[in-house]
């Protein structure tokens, strides 16, 4: 079902979207907020751009954006899927518990801040170019892979990640010379385990958006894990 | 008793945007005002105001003061206190469209102004400084009396409203302007009331503002000892003297005043390779290090003939650009920028201390 919501508020257009039982296509947005906040068991694309807080605390449904979103996409879900064709803004996948966001160019600063995991919920969010400053801040669980497609002489990450990260993984893929690491974490090479977990989330990531798998493995992929040896040996005296 | 504070989320966080014409081609307000409409849950109808510049240019060489009044008495002693300093050109009754969203309005007035020749003289000052002084002189010392716009050919427009509201309300349709900025206010520590909507204005310097910065008072207190006083109880206001200072009275560069104002932490400025860069960055960060604005903020800084957009070093609010032709969109959202230009291109999130500066080509304006 088409449901064209120029000029219509955020309430009233998450109305409509539990009215339809089954797929629904959103036409003309621009801007409206927390589209299919908690929602289960809708398939919603959208046309357009979809205002802040897009599915938050998604508990199952599944979104497509045909465009670019702005922030705080997936803002604590717990389950579903989120796919974004574009950019997506600051803050994607804040607190996130569950499920997975895909998105295909660049995420802005602090993806994946306070993403968290508990036994088989094991959230995952893919970016297929760069991201902003501060990725995975106090990261807690899940998997965050970066893949820097076409990024050019760019980093593949601003200043600060895994500040403050405390479980879960990150996966960068190829050059991360020049990006400095806060000495709470371990920065290692992929081993053949850790490719096995990257090749397995890359599949749906890539064929959602027509990349091949066995291009993007190709180059090497750091893998950064807090170092939990000792983990309050940096923040109290050491005794 | 659901509407306890406290008790009830108010999903807000102000909104700006801005629009330039880099060849200067005139446009009406209608398209920022219309910018702000998808943003509206960022304001809470506390405050909007508009910055339009190029839209006086019958008086482009006359300072256009833009005044609320208290009531009549205010503005008759005013216009007396003007009258021994200024040549006034025109002064005029703003107009406004009485519409049931904006209430309890000022007498709002305003006048294009010269400074005599005979003041500036004896006073020894230039013109701008006369300007700036005398500003400030009106609004710490006139009761019930605010200027909130003195610069030359450009106005700014402000309401205890929304934004959207504002703008009809000031009939900005019918103003014709090749830079535009806007802003949807959402106060946090201080009162909405009309003096408090943003822009804040000092000569054409204009800041719209989204965050709340933590510096306040540090900054407030190193400003004041240049005879900048602030009076709006707001923290916006400090950042427009401390534009003015650095550009007007110290000479920097626009990408100098954000290095200074934004200035890297001092780890990123260690990790600089470029050795003269590093000099340059350790320089204004050390001679200029009260004026380092700490806590969330972007800004637009609007000035005769372009515009800079600035986020907080660690980009604690967002930001979107775009193009188009000759046109350049800055937004707090993404969805803002489409509203103005549909087919708007090369959309970019500037990185926190980053400054965008558009300036319309040389004589454009």
């Amino acid at each position: 079902m088409v449901l064209n919501v120029n000029g219509l508020d955020y309430k009233s257009l998450n109305e409509k979207i539990r009215d339809v039982s089954d797929k629904c296509h959103i036409t003309g947005c621009c801007g409206q907020r927390f589209i299919g906040a908690g929602m289960s068991g809708k398939n919603i694309t959208i046309d357009g751009v979809p205002g802040n807080a897009l599915g938050a605390y998604l508990n199952g449904a599944s979104i497509t954006v045909n465009a670019n979103a702005q922030d705080a996409v997936g803002d604590t879900m717990n389950d579903g899927q989120i796919v974004i064709h574009g950019n997506t803004g600051d803050a994607a996948g804040y607190a996130m518990r569950g499920g997975k966001i895909y998105v295909k160019g660049n995420a802005g600063y602090r993806a994946g801040i306070h993403m968290k995991e508990y036994k088989n919920k094991v959230p995952v969010m893919i970016i297929g170019g760069i991201t902003g400053s501060f990725l995975g801040e106090y990261q807690a669980g899940g998997i965050i892979i970066v893949l820097g497609l076409d990024k050019n002489d760019k980093k593949i990450v601003g200043n600060f990640p895994c500040t403050g990260m405390h479980g879960g993984k990150i996966f960068l893929r190829g050059d991360i010379s020049g990006i400095k690491f806060p000495s709470n974490v371990c920065v290692t090479t992929a081993d053949s385990s850790d490719m096995e977990s990257v090749k397995e989330n890359l599949s749906e990531f890539c064929s959602l958006f027509g990349f091949e798998t066995k291009d993007i493995l190709k180059s090497q992929f750091s893998v950064i894990t807090p170092d939990s040896k000792n983990p309050y040996k940096q923040m109290y005296v050491a005794n | 008793m659901s509407n306890i504070e406290g008790h009830v989320r108010i999903p807000s966080g102000c909104a700006i945007a801005a629009v330039i014409s880099k060849d200067g081609k005139s446009m009406t307000g209608e398209k920022i005002v219309d910018s702000m409409k998808p943003m509206h849950d960022r304001s809470n109808g506390l405050g909007g105001g508009f910055a339009a510049y190029g839209i006086y240019k019958d008086y482009k060489d006359f300072y256009a003061l833009h005044m609320f009044y208290k009531d009549r008495a205010s503005r008759k002693n005013c216009e007396q206190f003007l009258k021994e300093r200024f040549e006034i050109v025109q002064s005029e009754i703003i107009p406004t469209r009485k519409i049931p969203q904006i209430t309890d309005e000022p007498i709002i007035w305003r006048y294009f102004v010269s400074p005599l020749k005979s003041v500036l003289a004896a006073l020894q000052q230039d013109e701008k400084e006369f300007v700036a002084a005398t500003v400030m002189k009106i609004n710490a010392e006139m009761e019930g009396t605010y200027v909130f716009s003195s610069g030359k050919n450009m106005g700014t427009f402000k309401a205890v409203g929304f934004p959207e509201d504002v703008g009809v309300f000031y009939k900005l349709d019918e103003y014709e302007g090749y830079m535009w900025t806007a802003h949807g206010r959402y106060p946090t520590n201080t009162p909405g009331w009309w003096g408090g909507a943003h822009p804040f204005t000092l000569l054409d310097y204009s800041v719209v503002h989204n965050g709340e910065i933590s510096s306040y008072d540090a900054n407030r207190r190193f400003i004041e000892m240049f005879g900048y006083k602030c009076t709006l109880q707001t923290d916006t206001e400090v950042i427009t003297y401390i534009m003015d200072y650095l550009l007007r009275v110290q000479n920097l560069s626009l990408q100098q005043a954000a290095n200074v104002i934004a200035a890297p932490f001092w780890s990123t400025i260690d990790a600089v390779s470029d050795p003269e860069e590093q000099k340059r960055l350790k320089y204004l960060r050390t001679v200029f290090s009260s004026l380092l604005i700490t806590g969330p903020f972007s800004i637009v800084l609007g000035f005769n003939g372009g515009l800079m957009a600035l986020n907080d070093r660690l980009k604690l609010r967002s930001m979107v650009t775009g193009q188009k032709d000759d046109k350049v969109f800055i937004a707090s959202e993404e969805a803002a920028i489409r509203v103005m230009e549909p087919d708007a291109e090369n959309i970019c999130y500037p990185a926190g201390g980053q400054a965008v500066i558009v300036k319309v080509k040389d004589g454009a304006f």
